[in-house]
């Protein structure tokens, strides 16, 4: 168990086929300040090859010799990732998502358009279908109004009519009640005259019975 | 290798896959964990650039994913730090999305979890608290300074309330990077201590094979804690960042 400077060719051995690949065959143990092997049991299980040495450098996240390489290839690494992340990736990904984002304001802008398009055809519809009922109504106004008028007019001529009929009819009731009344006149005076001279025996002077007559029917 | 396998410690080893020397004494190398920080950037940018490939209107499955991480941080700035937080959204999906992809990724079995090692957090942690007293000093000069001086505090007070105020303001960086790199590493090891004792008691006979069941559940359930704890540590990680950034675009309490 080489407590002193770890000879090399042991460590490829122990590490070559334990750990990453790319190890293979290539470089040589970079540990140079072994302490006391950390884990018993490491050492207590393999016997023949000097395996515990690959360990016995220490703590290796405390070992200050592999510093100086990670931080210069950490610098280069984390650099261009910046440069790569700041440069590329984000912006592609922010312009990926700044033109959903555009696309969708759009759209909704498109749909808030379609939507005030669609309210004023409903509006212009609901205007049309009130006109129309109006001029409806208004003609079926009108059409109620001609037609009173209409029957009005013809009821009136009709009245007029009848009217008219009624006057003549009533003319000729008493132009025939008047013939008929000189006509009794006429009888009577003849009947009376008849009458009296049956009775007197002598004929009465016309005048004297007509205007007996009269006075009669006067009575 | 059974007895790496059962060793909890070491997933979180840091193996050389390429060597590029030590210029200025400082060990420098393609590291796994580097192999795994390029990785990660490369699935994401992979991912969110394919996923958005179609542009569509109506999102497909990956794309309403990638969608929805974008917008996920993004709430979360805006939330935390106002619309005015926006200009730091890079930085913070950046932080969020390679901490959440970090420790997704190693929560697969045989990967490496880049976010258990403390200096990666600390990195990360350090570019959050830089950006936010840079920023914070350019955007409003010394007043940003009047984010240590609470308002509506007795004179008396005011020196211990400056003070504790500036502690508050330092551990920040420690406390945002340490619980991440505690919580990526000891849901780790316990994993990795469970799953080890399955395959000790289940060597060890048939009652080591029935009796390993109960670890084994404990692995499961583990798993699933898990999974919660990477989303989660990834989350809080970017909601203190946002916090902090706020403070930088609105000192003074």
């Amino acid at each position: 168990m080489p407590q002193t400077e770890g000879p090399a060719v042991s460590f490829v051995v122990a590490q070559a086929e334990t750990s990453a690949p790319g190890a293979h065959g290539v470089g040589t143990q970079d540990d140079t300040s072994p302490l006391p092997p950390s884990g018993g049991a490491a050492n207590g299980v393999e016997i023949s090859v000097p395996s515990g040495e690959a360990h016995g450098a220490g703590f290796p996240p405390f070992d200050a010799h592999t510093f100086p390489s990670q931080l210069i290839w950490l610098a280069i690494a984390f650099g261009a990732l910046y440069l790569l992340m700041s440069r590329i990736a984000l912006p592609r990904i922010g312009t990926i998502l700044e033109e959903r984002h555009d696309r969708i304001a759009d759209d909704i802008e498109e749909a808030g358009r379609l939507k005030a398009e669609s309210e004023a055809a409903a509006q212009a519809y609901e205007q049309a279908l009130a006109s129309a009922r109006g001029k409806a109504h208004s003609i079926a106004a009108e059409t109620r109004d001609t037609l009173a008028a209409q029957s009005e007019a013809s009821r009136k001529a009709l009245e007029a009519d009848l009217h008219g009929k009624l006057t003549e009819a009533e003319a000729k009731i008493a132009a025939t009640k008047t013939a008929a009344m000189a006509n009794v006149r006429g009888i009577a005076v003849d009947a009376a005259g008849a009458i009296v001279s049956g009775l007197i025996g002598t004929v009465p002077a016309p005048q004297a019975v007509e205007s007996a007559v009269d006075a009669v029917v006067k009575n | 290798m059974a007895s790496s396998e059962i060793d909890p410690i070491h997933q979180f080893q840091i193996l050389k896959i390429v060597d590029l020397g030590a210029p200025g004494g400082v060990q420098l190398a393609f590291t796994n964990s580097a192999a795994y920080m390029v990785g990660i950037v490369a699935l994401v940018f992979f991912f969110l650039t394919y996923a958005t490939r179609g542009r569509t209107l109506v999102p497909g499955r990956l794309q309403s994913l990638a969608e929805m991480s974008y917008e996920f941080v993004a709430s979360t700035v805006r939330q935390t730090a106002g619309n005015e937080g926006m200009k730091f959204f890079p930085l913070v999906f950046s932080l969020f999305i390679f901490v959440l992809v970090a420790n997704f990724v190693g929560l697969i079995p045989y990967t490496f979890t880049v976010t258990s090692h403390i200096i990666v957090t600390a990195a990360l942690a350090l570019v959050v608290i830089g950006t936010v007293i840079v920023y914070g000093f350019v955007r409003h000069g010394t007043h940003f300074l009047h984010l240590f001086v609470p308002s509506g505090v007795p004179a008396f007070l005011l020196p211990f309330m400056v003070v504790i105020e500036l502690i508050s303001f330092l551990s920040r960086p420690i406390s945002l990077s340490l619980r991440l790199f505690a919580n990526m590493l000891a849901g780790h090891i316990a994993m990795k201590v469970f799953a080890g004792f399955v395959v000790m008691m289940s060597a060890s006979g048939v009652a080591g094979l029935l009796g390993a069941t109960l670890p084994l559940a404990m692995v499961v359930a583990l798993t699933a804690l898990e999974f919660l704890v990477a989303f989660l540590q990834a989350y809080v990680f970017t909601v203190l960042t946002c916090i902090y950034l706020n403070d930088a675009l609105h000192p003074g309490h």
